[in-house]
């Protein structure tokens, strides 16, 4: 029996694995103790449990545990990483190198260091499919830059982008590679010595642990990457971050990454196999629709679709029973459709009417035929009532139309 | 966000949807807004010699509330001369519908497009329409 409503949403947050949460609760009522607290028993065993999570993370990104350093959650991670590298090597340079289709917690980081004068920021463009290009790294890079930041994997498109290669490019120009790799971990391999990343960010909420945790990567050789901490306090996380770590979501965010590095291949290609599911049912049934994103390079578990003529607000509110997310900014002032979806080239009009699909590790295939069809008779309930449609079917070309807005 | 239960009414049931043909004398058409902002209404009304409004259709590209907005406009407008239905303000809707401040271009749109419906039918009328007020148009030539 299909439980409603169905949530495919999960590029925004996920359901806690039962595991996970196994595993954490004995750090909340038995093993309390401050993992800092050195002369007794709870502390060691808080502390144990530290270092057996940073154990997991590490095993599962390619990384040495002593690599690991715990903070709330990706923003902060994000903040850390860019604001604590502009300002450590601030007598080196102040030019910074990101990318148009990367989280708000990147883009603000960026814009705050060009507002307080700390920084100049290139935003590199993405192509079509929304993926970056090496060579315009290269070439953006000056005798002042100090940092890259490019994601991993864009959380609206799911596109992955060529992180091997930009960390190549970094290493040979001696340059800090930041990679917010939120999306990625835990959904494909990932490996930041390997791939040349120095600094990574990373949170549990997004690979079914929970929310408010998470860790920055900061790669202790070949380069030794130094950060100016962004708290003052008691000196944890190697001066990197003070504050009483949050034990049980810790353990939280080592065992979600432990699951995810045993399931991750499995879980992968199911996910794979949901994904094309949809994608081949909205496709059959539907005329002008249109993928965003790439059609390869992209997470397993994301579908990105515009389906033309119909406004993604309203497309929301007709499936109410299913949890998506929409590119349309409907309910912002600006009235401004999603960043990521007009950085890719597309008209406004078809990125007002982009969905996003983010199946799951607890998505089913019943969920995927229920969203099919629930979807495409919306879609097409929708498009009997929208004029752009009726237009479009008398032949009028829309970008001919003179529109009085 | 959450909608009102008016909205969702009439986005659930939406009240004369559909189109007359363009070209009939007595059909007046208003099309507002644009694609790339999200928001494209289509009304038409179907208005008598006399300036009465008989019938109404819409179809509109937009979210909820304007879809509801533009719904609810066909229902209001039906019955009505049009130069009352030429003092119809976005207020209205808005209080109708309970929309919220976010929400408020959905009935700006509307009024607009009443608006722009009667003068299309003027237009076709060739400035003899039963209102007593005098098309801009003529006025300036």
């Amino acid at each position: 029996m299909l439980k409603k409503p169905v949530y495919m949403d999960n590029h925004a947050t996920t359901r806690v694995d039962s595991r996970v949460l196994d595993a954490m609760l004995p750090y909340f009522t038995e093993k309390y103790g401050n993992a800092a607290s050195r002369n007794h028993s709870f502390g060691w065993e808080a502390e144990e449990a530290v270092d057996r999570s940073r154990n997991q993370i590490a095993a599962l990104i390619g990384a040495k545990s002593k690599e690991i350093i715990f903070t709330s959650g990706a923003t902060e991670s994000d903040n850390l990483a860019i604001k604590g590298v502009v300002e450590f090597y601030k007598d080196k340079g102040s030019h910074v190198i990101s990318c148009v289709t990367e989280h708000k917690a990147v883009l603000d980081s960026c814009r705050a260091l060009e507002r307080a004068g700390k920084a100049t920021v290139t935003y590199l463009p993405v192509d079509k499919y929304g993926m970056v290009d090496p060579d315009a790294v290269r070439r953006a890079i000056t005798d002042k830059t100090v940092l890259i930041t490019i994601m991993w994997a864009n959380n609206e498109i799911g596109t992955i982008h060529p992180i091997a290669e930009i960390g190549r490019i970094a290493k040979e120009k001696g340059i800090i590679f930041h990679s917010d790799a939120v999306q990625a971990i835990g959904k494909v391999p990932v490996d930041f010595e390997k791939a040349g990343v120095d600094l990574a960010s990373i949170t549990a909420h997004k690979i079914y642990g929970p929310k408010g945790i998470g860790a920055i990567y900061v790669r202790s050789k070949g380069p030794r990457v130094r950060l100016t901490p962004m708290m003052d306090g008691g000196g944890h996380e190697r001066g990197m971050r003070s504050g009483t770590l949050n034990v049980p979501g810790i353990v939280g965010l080592g065992a979600a990454c432990e699951i995810a590095g045993m399931e991750m291949s499995e879980e992968a290609r199911r996910l794979i196999q949901l994904r094309s599911q949809l994608q081949a049912g909205l496709f059959e049934r539907l005329d002008e629709i249109y993928l965003n994103g790439h059609p390869t390079e992209r997470l397993p578990g994301n579908l990105n679709v515009s389906f033309a003529y119909v406004e993604g607000e309203s497309l929301l509110m007709g499936i109410n029973d299913i949890a998506v997310s929409s590119g349309s900014a409907c309910t912002s002032a600006t009235l401004e459709p999603s960043y990521v979806i007009r950085a890719l080239g597309i008209d406004d009009e078809l990125a007002h009417s982009s969905i996003r699909f983010g199946l799951g590790r607890f998505n089913t295939l019943e969920e995927v035929d229920y969203v099919t069809d629930r979807v495409s008779k919306e879609v097409k309930r929708l498009r009997e009532m929208s004029p752009l449609y009726e237009m479009a079917k008398e032949g009028i070309d829309l970008k001919s139309v003179n529109w009085k807005s | 966000m959450a909608y009102s239960e008016k909205v969702i009414e009439h986005y659930s049931n939406p009240r004369n949807v559909g189109s007359f043909p363009k070209d009939e004398p007595n059909v007046g058409t208003g099309v507002v807004g644009a694609p790339e902002c999200g928001d494209v209404m289509k009304l038409q009304l179907k208005i008598s010699d006399n300036g009465v409004i008989e019938d109404a259709r819409f179809k509109t590209f937009g979210c909820g509330s304007a879809i509801a907005s533009s719904s609810y406009v066909t229902e209001l407008v039906k019955g009505k001369h049009i130069d009352e239905a030429m003092t119809i303000k976005n207020t209205v809707i808005v209080k109708e519908l309970n929309l919220p401040p976010v929400k408020i271009h959905c009935s700006v749109l509307a009024e607009d497009a009443i608006k722009a419906a009667i003068a299309d039918w003027r237009k076709r009328k060739g400035d003899n329409g039963a209102s007593g007020e005098q098309p801009h148009q003529s006025k300036e030539a």
